[in-house]
């Protein structure tokens, strides 16, 4: 058992070197070393440059893909996007991803409170003026029961998911939802949807005017520098996805490491991303806490790789050594030279 | 003025004197390597330095226009530029230096810690330049940003660090997490400069190389060299 011990973690007999030195200049190979550098970015500037995609908007998604934006809209209202049954840091929807007995994302709580229903819809609604149709519509919805609105929602709804899975499945879509090209409107014939279909309207001709953009980023203060909403909004509906896709950037795209166009992006965390292209992680509810659990345990392996038997050995059994020091080797195994 | 303060009632001259103890001038700055240190591989830690200077710089200059300066003046797009390939060049070199260091075992001798500083180095960079990416106040930006929030949020990181914050992760970007790897570095550095250049393993360890054997280490002595 001891010879076992001894051969995976033998002790440590290095000492200092006692043998010779060699002139070195630290200060000059510093100074040729940041010119190389800087001159080995200057080429790589000149030749290829650095991406730079403009942002999406609220605005350019609502004009370009109006029905997509209403069917987002949608189910911000009736609580059942991702990010209003999301859990924490925004609200309490969702219980959060947990693994085994760990559950950091609920304990850590609500930090960034959203709600949807009246942070996306709402309130920006509440901040058009002249408009006493959709005030009304607004404060008609305010003042029904919760199942009113639910069911309003639901009916509302409906035929605007049969015309994404339509969409989605390059079928003919079904006529109860007709986009007009020439006025970015779109009709959603549904009954029993109550007020939803005049608010749905005012926030769509809100969006395209440009006026949902700084509503959302809207507080109790002037400069403002928190996107969280207009991102986690602009995210439930289909833009920033369909322009990731095109640019290869999505989950299952080996997604957040690359960047647009073709640059090398953050190729450093292709071991992160590398596990959400495997099960049990890919297809896991929980795969974001389980990568991350994994990533953190990978992390302390490698900061304790000195004090772990096996992996601190393996450089004396695969002598790669043997190459980077052969110089050293040569010379110590060569005979004295005698003098003339 | 004149009095000269006595070692024990000086906090300045314990720190002074500790410190010249541990890294006396000719050990902090040498001007002689073992002969050893001989190898391409030993090239990546300073080109890790290198790199690391390249980004402060061009970084520091898009910081002294401001974050949307890039974005609409050529000479803004050049600096941006030359900071992201800085990035790649710093990540590439590193993770050779560390690969190169593993083989070498450099944890050896009593070198724990200069390993540890340097995996956390490591470590730190990818939020730093996760914060960059989240700061670029473009498609980008938005996509990753989105993306990322996904992990944090499920560890509980997200309750405090949230990657669609912009305003947030601009400052982390700028100041905090740079000064981290900055001194991290330095803090690498001076181990390396205290503790010298990992020697060479004893060929005698294996007896298939006896044939060129011969134990090169001895006692202790001052040394210096690159890390």
């Amino acid at each position: 058992m001891s010879r076992l011990v001894r051969f995976l973690h033998p002790p440590d007999d290095t000492q200092h070197w006692k043998g010779r030195y060699q002139p070195y200049d630290l200060v000059k190979e510093a100074c040729i070393a940041i010119g190389v550098v800087a001159l080995l970015a200057l080429v790589l500037t000149v030749l290829f440059s650095s991406p730079d995609d403009k942002p999406s908007t609220i605005a350019q998604w609502s004009r370009e893909l109006p029905v997509d934006f209403v069917t987002a809209a949608t189910s911000e209202l009736d609580g059942t996007s991702a990010t209003a049954e999301y859990g924490p840091p925004y609200n309490h929807n969702g219980k959060g991803q947990h693994a085994a007995f760990l559950y950091p994302q609920k304990w850590l709580g609500v930090s960034h409170p959203i709600n949807t229903a009246n942070d996306f819809v709402i309130d920006p609604l509440k901040t058009v003026p002249e408009n006493a149709a959709l005030q009304s519509a607004v404060a008609e919805y305010q003042a029904a029961p919760e199942k009113t609105q639910k069911g309003w929602g639901e009916a509302y709804a409906k035929p605007l998911e049969e015309y994404a899975k339509a969409t989605e499945e390059k079928k003919t879509p079904p006529s109860t939802v007709t986009p007009d090209s020439s006025t970015g409107a779109v009709t959603v014939q549904a009954s029993g949807a109550g007020p939803v279909p005049t608010m749905m309207n005012g926030l769509l001709s809100l969006a395209q005017s440009g006026g949902l953009d700084g509503s959302l980023l809207t507080s109790k203060q002037f400069f403002q520098t928190d996107y969280t909403k207009p991102l986690l909004f602009m995210a439930d509906g289909g833009l920033l996805s369909e322009r990731a896709e095109g640019q290869h950037l999505l989950g299952d795209q080996w997604g957040m490491m690359n960047e647009t166009g073709s640059y090398p992006g953050q190729a450093w965390l292709w071991l992160y991303t590398v596990w959400y292209q495997v099960e049990p992680f890919k297809a896991s509810e929980n795969a974001d806490i389980l990568v991350m659990l994994v990533m953190g345990v990978l992390s302390l392996a490698f900061i304790c790789v000195p004090f772990i038997p096996i992996i601190n050995r393996i450089p004396r059994w695969i002598p790669i050594y043997k190459l980077i020091w052969r110089e050293h080797y040569r010379s110590s195994a060569a005979p004295p030279q005698t003098p003339a | 003025m004149s009095a000269t303060p006595t070692r024990s009632s000086s906090w300045t001259v314990r720190v002074r004197e500790a410190g010249v103890a541990a890294l006396p001038p000719e050990k902090l700055l040498p001007d002689g390597q073992p002969t050893y240190v001989a190898s391409w591989i030993y090239v990546f830690g300073v080109a890790s330095i290198a790199s690391l200077v390249v980004i402060v710089t061009s970084g520091s200059i898009l910081a002294l226009k401001g974050p949307a300066w890039w974005h609409y003046t050529g000479v803004g797009h050049f600096f941006n530029s030359i900071h992201m390939w800085a990035v790649e060049l710093f990540f590439f070199v590193m993770v050779v230096h560390l690969w190169g260091k593993y083989w070498m075992a450099a944890w050896r001798g009593g070198r724990a810690k200069v390993w540890i500083t340097g995996a956390v180095t490591f470590l730190v960079a990818v939020p730093t330049a996760l914060t960059g990416y989240v700061s670029q106040q473009n498609f980008d930006a938005q996509w990753i940003s989105t993306q990322a929030k996904d992990g944090l949020n499920s560890v509980g990181v997200g309750a405090f660090f949230n990657v669609t914050n912009f305003g947030q992760m601009y400052s982390y970007h700028v100041l905090l997490l740079p000064l981290a790897v900055v001194g991290l570095v330095a803090a690498h550095v001076l181990l390396v400069r205290n503790h010298g250049v990992v020697p060479p393993f004893k060929l005698d360890e294996r007896p298939s190389l006896a044939p060129i054997a011969k134990d090169t280490d001895g006692p202790a002595v001052p040394t210096g060299a690159q890390s």
